[in-house]
């Protein structure tokens, strides 16, 4: 394998495990905070459309994402409203944003068929990048690292931060959090705001980066593994890392032994290889079966209501 | 167009209620008096500027031809092969569409059994083998702009190796891999095609990352039989060539773009509308191509140099005058043996069952 091959291959896999790093993200957040939003795939929709009209009215792709982020969290709200402030079933108004999504994208994106924008630059000098080994420092797009430095943050925040603490108590004992004086519904609304907003953002990445192009679906249902990731993860920032690089490293081998032609492994083993690699990770995690229960924010997907 | 009311779905959940026994038939025979009701099912989403695409331009073409006395259309996108499809037939039967498009090769068995339950409907599938009494099959002959794709691949490629992005293996996207690769290695007999299975009609990140991993493993020339401008982008960013799907596609591309088979569905509708309205429809097994126009060759890129311009046209011209096939003997299989003996052609019903690669296809 030459250095070039090599590097392409480790570059592929950073741009198929980004997306699902972030709105993955967005999701661990806001099940730490006991609320269950299936709406991603929805959200990013929003935010994949919503990214590429900005992008395309303005010339500035950093705008489209800007405001990716900010219609998805728009979005979230809708959500937040009917199952925080009116109680509404979490699971039945999470499969609603996805279908309000994938249709408003539709509506939104229509007359943006068939065109074409300018992609998100890269953030560092592109002849930073010219080298293969630097390449693999500075040849990514800006939201590669985006997607790193908020791993971090949400680890630093979930871990080290009082105000993280607080967000993890609302998320395990909701009651005893408002017994001590903590606004539930709030916490879990900026919580929601906060998902909405990473859902937006990894949606951009698909019309601006990846294929800068709108289509409606574009995102094909990464939102669902998104928040398989999350499960995945037992709701942690560090292995959701992890779990997020190892599904794009499963879909990367498998394209590119296909390309390469290998023939001691039959094309259909290797389309099953991502969800052969799922069924052993969530194999392995279940066989410790006390911290995988304890490892579920206990509040997650119940209503509350604030008793008197 | 027209969309399902209430009370129409509720009429129509009724009537499933009440049994099919003694209740009218939902499809009628008699078309008079009234425009024709055409109804299209398709696979993907009608954005998709591919397949799916395609056929909704066919069906605006169809509105514009024959205008709203004659013909009231509509369409529901994004229906799931299986079950699904079967539900979604159904209930366009049910609701009294004359004459019922499904266009994609997975609804060919939910056709066929919603047409046995509706012996009145007027059916017609899309790239499927089976038919019914009320149920005609039609297609387009897109192994022949395959040809002239793989003659400009041969001829402009450095590697001698392309790269095929390809969905299902199904005889539709088999003889389209075959007859690519066939036409390459009139041009260059060494000539590989790789194939890379994406198990989706429509997934364009997917399909951009599988160019990548064939670029990578040395394919210079990149096409494909899914349905979105995935591969395109790719090939564009890293400058290698490649070819449209369904559609015009030079603007997700301008670079990589040399031409592409545009699907031109829209007079074959207005056709079979027609029929319906004289009252002269009956089921066929129509699979016209290029001499009818219904496969058509995308402009070619003014970067191609003048000679593959005109081996290309070579290819159309001849396909157009019936002097070309490109599935004429001798063909040796993936193992070097002769399939097909020299000078014979491959009948139409063995390219519709085509389970089997030439010699040059990987994959």
């Amino acid at each position: 394998m030459t250095p070039e091959l090599a590097v392409s291959i480790l570059m592929a896999v950073v741009a198929t495990s980004t997306p699902l790093l972030i709105a993955a993200l967005g999701e661990l957040v806001v099940e730490k905070a006991g609320v269950l939003n299936l709406g991603v795939e929805g959200m990013m929709l929003i935010g994949a459309v919503t990214a590429f009209i900005v992008a395309s009215a303005t010339g500035v792709p950093s705008l489209g994402v800007l405001a990716a982020a900010l219609a998805a969290a728009l979005s979230s709200m809708v959500f937040g409203y009917l199952t925080l402030t009116l109680t509404a079933n979490q699971v039945a108004t999470g499969l609603a944003l996805t279908i309000f999504g994938t249709g408003v994208s539709a509506l939104l994106g229509a007359s943006f068929v068939g065109i074409t924008t300018g992609t998100l630059g890269l953030v560092f000098p592109a002849n930073l990048a010219t080298d293969p080994i630097l390449r693999i420092l500075f040849g990514h797009s800006p939201l590669v690292y985006f997607s790193l430095l908020m791993t971090l943050g949400v680890w630093w925040f979930l871990s080290k931060s009082r105000a993280g603490l607080i967000l993890r108590a609302v998320g395990e004992s909701d009651s005893s959090a408002h017994s001590i004086g903590y606004r539930v519904i709030g916490v879990r609304y900026l919580a929601v705001l906060f998902g909405g907003a990473m859902a937006g953002i990894a949606g951009s990445y698909y019309s601006l980066v990846l294929t800068p192009m709108w289509a409606e679906r574009l995102t094909a249902g990464r939102g669902w593994i998104a928040i398989a990731l999350v499960v995945f993860a037992a709701w942690r920032p560090g292995r959701l890392l992890l779990g997020a690089y190892l599904f794009g490293a499963v879909i990367t081998f498998e394209l590119q032994a296909k390309a390469a032609g290998w023939s001691f492994l039959a094309p259909e083993v290797l389309t099953s290889l991502p969800y052969l690699a799922t069924i052993l990770v969530l194999a392995l995690i279940s066989s410790r079966r006390a911290s995988a229960r304890l490892a579920a924010p206990a509040c997650l997907a119940k209503p509350f209501r604030a008793s008197a | 167009m027209s969309t399902l009311n209430r009370r129409q779905v509720i009429a129509g959940a009724g009537a499933l209620a009440l049994g099919t026994a003694f209740m009218p038939r939902g499809a009628s025979a008699q078309v008079s008096g009234r425009p024709v009701k055409a109804a299209f099912v398709y696979v993907g989403p009608v954005g998709d500027f591919g397949w799916t695409y395609a056929h909704d331009q066919g069906r605006k073409y169809l509105e514009e031809q024959l205008g709203a006395d004659k013909v009231t259309t509509s369409f529901v996108e994004n229906v799931a092969e299986g079950p699904d499809a079967e539900r979604v037939i159904r209930q366009l039967a049910q609701d009294g569409n004359d004459i019922i498009f499904t266009t994609s090769f997975g609804f060919m068995n939910p056709t066929l059994r919603v047409a046995r339950e509706f012996p009145d409907g007027r059916f017609e599938h899309c790239t499927g083998y089976q038919a019914g009494p009320n149920m005609g099959l039609y297609n387009s002959r897109f192994y022949q702009g395959r040809a002239v794709l793989g003659t400009i691949a041969a001829m402009m490629s450095k590697s001698g190796k392309a790269g095929y992005v390809a969905s299902f293996p199904i005889p539709e996207v088999v003889m389209g891999i075959n007859a690519f690769t066939l036409a390459a290695r009139k041009i260059n007999p060494e000539f590989t095609t790789q194939v890379v299975w994406v198990n989706s009609w429509y997934d364009p990140a997917k399909e951009a990352q599988a160019t990548g991993a064939l670029l990578d493993q040395g394919a210079d020339v990149i096409t494909q039989h899914t349905d979105s401008p995935g591969p395109l982008q790719e090939a564009e960013k890293r400058g290698a060539i490649a070819f449209g799907q369904a559609w015009d596609m030079t603007s997700f591309a301008p670079n990589a773009h040399m031409t592409a088979i545009v699907d031109n569905w829209g007079p074959y509708y207005v056709n079979r509308v027609q029929a319906v309205i004289d009252g002269s429809w009956k089921p066929e097994n129509v699979w016209l191509g290029m001499k009818e126009g219904e496969v058509a060759m995308a402009p070619f890129n003014e970067k191609m140099p003048a000679d593959v311009k005109a081996a290309a046209q070579k290819i159309i011209d001849d396909t157009k005058a019936g002097t070309y096939e490109v599935f004429t003997g001798p063909i040796a299989d993936q193992s070097g043996a002769e399939k097909i003996a020299a000078g014979v052609v491959v009948p139409d019903e063995d390219l519709l069952k085509m389970d089997w690669y030439i010699q040059g296809v990987q994959g």
